[in-house]
């Protein structure tokens, strides 16, 4: 039962300012990802939230209440290690229940406690463990484990799953879904890799340099992303980008003039666009479609298939783009494509990076995944 | 939820408070005997006569500079420091290659090759000085008379060679250890690409493994500087610094003005002259290590 | 054999040969331990009937075991005490740096540099003046400070080596720094902390400038007793041997147990 809250975070170390400026509020029972690329700060928000590192500046509050100046341990949250950073030299219950015997906790309940984590997590056979002897996903358990026991009101994953093979990852990711659910529990979770970023989160922070560049539920970022940063970060493979220019723009959108010389309508607002103004247009790769009739053209410089689908790397004029196609489409390397792409997905950014606003919501984008689940205590 | 202000997030302080008895006692440590070795180092001041102290200007300075004695001391120390440095670097560097190798006992063999250096100085010394190099009952005494060769005097007739044999006997197992433990890190691939490219042994020394050492060889230069600077324990037990002022380096000639003439001005001026030739070596090491310190 | 044997061989051969020149001494020192005075000043010989006079000549002098003890007085002494000084702050400096932690470690490595004979006049003036000479206690103190900033270089190195992680994962399971340390900085990092005391042990015990102008008959440690054996008349090679021996084997054994780890004490961590 907690509500976080940052207010104006900045943390600068010596003269380079890692964070500047955070504004955040962290619903009860919300699973929140930061995602962005190494060196965006997002770990040292996650520790400042954690209380391992203060902030230079802003307030941290939970439930209203200001925590700035309270210890890590007495914050009320657990943190989950993407080193795992178990005790070597404790078992696995020892490791699990080290809070509660700092807490003074009485031998019988931190068993109890202890052994109740080890059901949900399936650890029980593993308990008289060393760290050592366990498998990377078992220690990665062992480490949610932990933060279980303490039964926190916010759990904090710090990359937990980066030492994990791919198979294991998507397992892991399953299970921390599974967690989120039966724990019922705030979650804040630091990820570089948007996959995770999409399939776990309520909501996501996307960070670069310090900055919030956007905030939003997953279906919101992939189809309204606010900038060319969040349109290329979010989304696999990468946001194709075209240079264009404007020739004018009405009521069904911007019309722009492509590379090769056709043109197209892209329904977005024209406001402040003027004719023969530079604009970036930015389309995904499932957005791309091979036309015979299209008008966009270029020559296949590699193709991966990968049985399902098919990605196109075409060489245009003036840049690489990607087009995922149907699994059994029969260009081979060498060949010359023409290709269009789907109007009402594609997107257009101007001088600054910025997205010009969308002149259709997607349906989806509004949609909270929590709304999606089958709640005991929903529409009460 | 307690809101106790615990300041545990504010390093600074914290930092320091568990620093202060290390740094307080270093610093008296350091600042209390240097400034008094200084003030000493500017007055006339004798232990055999007391209440004639008074302020000396650079007196004791001229007078130990124009001393025969500290020149050759100075002289003494720097053949000693030079000679052990050359045969302990480029004997530890050879000894390494050879003990990196696969034999059999090669274990055991390292573990014997660098014990040496855990021996007390006046054990190596009284050792050396009496049952190997004794001109009568000595095993290299014995050993010559095999080959019909006549005995060697040896700290009668080449008293610096011995001891400079006997700290070196100490000093080559520590480059030993140093150098070994350096070469463990050498990558073997690194080994093995040079072999794919066509490097026999002696390129493969020379252009991998001299350059991968040169870090560790000049640690082991610069640490065994600031002890061989100071050696004392192996003169003082074997020569006492004769014949004559033969093996009397620095460190045995302060000893000498300060605790056997009680000259305490003198020893003090010889102190001051030691610091500065350590700290000419100790700016070089401490570069050295800091720049380690980033990576 | 093949080419390769044969060079393995030489090897092996060469190698040996050079340790046990090396060795020689030391070996020659044990062995004449186990002679009688007459044999030992007689020609060389690896054969002959061991005896334990030496030893029991050694030991019946009741002084003997004072000089040990002093030795182990000293060096045990100052070794406890640096690492109790030393720990708290090796810790506070690879795991709460600060912009100064840099300088302070550097600036504690220089204190290392400052040649004892460049502050022997007012070490001992200030050791008379306090009745510190020829003390247990004063020696103690001399060899803490002497070991310490290798004690914490040395420890420093080893800390850095823990994943910072456990220790903050400690925090968030509201381990306080004291409960961090006991619970599982100290745990974790024990080799480590036993090889840094045990070279610190070594070279206390070892340390023959200050234990030889410091002491003389009632706290000499035995680096100073052996110098007694330098003496004209007081060379009975058998007894020196048999107290050399009893001397070094302790520290022998504690350098063969922990020679790779100390490198990085004994080179500032320069060398791993």
């Amino acid at each position: 039962m907690a509500t976080l809250q940052l207010k104006q975070i900045a943390k600068r170390f010596d003269d380079t300012e890692v964070l500047k400026g955070i504004d955040l509020v962290v619903n009860d029972r919300e699973f929140v990802v930061f995602v962005g690329p190494s060196g965006c700060g997002k770990s040292t928000l996650l520790r400042i939230i954690a209380g391992l590192e203060s902030a230079s500046s802003g307030d941290l509050l939970v439930d209203g209440q200001r925590i700035n100046d309270v210890g890590p341990a007495d914050r009320g949250l657990a943190m989950v290690f993407q080193s795992y950073a178990l005790y070597p030299h404790m078992t696995v219950e020892d490791n699990m229940g080290f809070s509660l015997r700092l807490a003074k906790v009485p031998k019988g309940e931190r068993r109890a406690k202890v052994r109740e984590a080890a059901r949900i997590l399936q650890l029980e056979p593993l308990l008289d463990r060393k760290p050592k002897a366990l498998s990377g996903g078992q220690r990665q358990r062992v480490a949610i484990g932990r933060a279980i026991v303490r039964n926190p009101s916010i759990f904090l994953f710090d990359e937990p799953l980066s030492n994990l093979d791919a198979a294991l990852r998507v397992q892991m990711r399953i299970e921390l879904a599974r967690l989120h659910e039966e724990l019922d529990a705030t979650m804040i979770y630091v990820t570089h890799d948007q996959i995770e970023a999409m399939t776990m989160a309520d909501k996501i922070v996307v960070l670069q340099a310090g900055v919030v560049e956007q905030i939003g539920s997953p279906m919101e970022l992939y189809h309204h992303p606010c900038n060319r940063f969040v349109a290329g970060f979010i989304g696999s493979p990468k946001m194709n980008f075209l240079p264009v220019e404007a020739v004018g723009s009405d009521e069904r959108g911007v019309e722009v003039t492509l590379p090769g010389g056709g043109g197209s309508v892209v329904p977005v607002s024209g406001d402040g666009v003027v004719a023969g103004q530079s604009l970036e247009l930015g389309v995904r790769p499932e957005h791309l479609l091979l036309d015979e009739q299209g008008p966009l053209r270029g020559r296949i410089e590699v193709i991966e298939r990968l049985g399902g689908q098919t990605s196109l790397y075409v060489r245009m004029e003036d840049a690489l783009v990607t087009i995922t196609a149907d699994g059994d489409v029969t260009n081979a390397v060498h060949d010359e494509v023409r290709f269009g792409f789907e109007q009402k997905r594609a997107h257009l950014f101007d001088g600054q990076g910025l997205a010009l606003q969308g002149l259709h919501r997607h349906p989806l984008s509004e949609l909270e995944r929590r709304d999606n689940r089958a709640r005991p205590d929903a529409g009460a | 939820m307690r809101t106790r202000a615990s300041g545990r997030t504010v390093g600074g302080l914290r930092s320091l408070s568990l620093q202060a008895p290390a740094v307080t006692l270093l610093l008296i440590w350091m600042l209390v005997p240097l400034g008094m070795t200084l003030w000493f180092s500017f007055q006339r001041y004798n232990l055999l006569m007391p209440g004639m102290e008074r302020f000396a200007g650079w007196e004791n300075y001229e007078y130990l500079l124009t001393d025969p004695a500290l020149w050759s001391s100075m002289a003494t120390t720097l053949v000693l420091v030079g000679s052990v440095l050359a045969i302990s670097v480029i004997g530890g560097t050879l000894l390494a290659v050879l003990y990196q190798q696969d034999f059999f006992g090669q274990g055991v063999a390292r573990v014997l090759a660098i014990s040496p250096f855990f021996i007390m100085p006046t054990v190596s010394a009284l050792v050396w000085k009496n049952m190997m190099m004794h001109p009568v009952n000595g095993v290299l005494a014995w050993f010559s008379g095999l080959f019909g060769l006549p005995a060697v005097d040896w700290f009668s007739n080449y008293p610096l060679l011995s001891i400079i044999i006997i700290v070196a006997w100490q000093w080559l197992p520590f480059a030993l250890l140093i150098l070994l433990t350096a070469m463990q890190s050498l990558d073997d691939d690194q080994v093995e690409a040079a072999r794919m490219d066509g490097a026999g042994p002696l390129a493969v020394f020379f252009f991998i493994t001299l350059p991968h050492l040169k870090r560790a060889i000049s640690v082991v230069i610069m640490i065994q500087m600031i002890f061989l600077l100071t050696i004392f324990a192996e003169i003082y037990v074997t020569t006492s610094g004769g014949p004559g002022l033969a093996t009397t380096n620095l460190a045995y000639l302060i000893y000498i003005r300060a605790l056997l003439e009680f000259d305490v001005g003198g020893a003090s001026a010889g102190g001051v002259i030691a610091i500065i030739l350590a700290n000419i070596v100790a700016i070089f090491l401490i570069r050295m290590v800091a720049r380690n310190l980033d990576d | 054999m093949n080419h390769s044997q044969y060079r393995r061989f030489g090897l092996a051969i060469l190698a040996w040969g050079i340790t046990l020149v090396i060795f020689f001494p030391i070996f020659w020192m044990v062995l004449t331990g186990f002679k009688t005075e007459a044999q030992a000043i007689a020609d060389p010989t690896l054969f002959f009937t061991p005896t334990l006079d030496s030893y029991a000549a050694v030991q019946g002098r009741a002084d003997y075991l004072k000089f040990a003890w002093n030795s182990v007085y000293v060096s045990f002494g100052s070794t406890l005490l640096a690492l109790l000084i030393g720990i708290p702050a090796a810790y506070s400096m690879a795991f709460l740096p600060t912009k100064r932690t840099k300088g302070t470690l550097l600036w504690m490595l220089s204190t290392k540099m400052l040649p004892p004979v460049g502050v022997l006049v007012p070490i001992y003036l200030i050791f008379r003046d306090l009745g510190m000479l020829d003390t247990r206690i004063g020696l103690t103190l001399i060899y803490t400070l002497m070991n310490l900033p290798i004690v914490i270089w040395m420890l420093y190195t080893f800390f850095k080596d823990l994943p910072k992680d456990i220790l903050e994962a400690g925090r968030m399971d509201g381990a306080s720094t004291l409960q961090e340390v006991l619970y599982l900085l100290i745990p974790l990092t024990l080799p480590g902390i036993a090889s840094t005391g045990l070279l610190s042990v070594i070279l206390s015990w070892n340390e023959a400038f200050w234990s030889l102008n410091l002491t003389s008959s009632r706290a000499a440690p035995l680096t100073a007793y052996i110098a007694s054996f330098s003496s004209p008349e007081g060379l009975f090679w058998a007894k020196l041997s048999a107290a050399s021996t009893m001397a070094v084997a302790p520290i022998l054994i504690f350098g063969w147990l922990t020679q790779k780890q100390m490198v990085r004490g004994l080179t500032f961590g320069a060398v791993k």
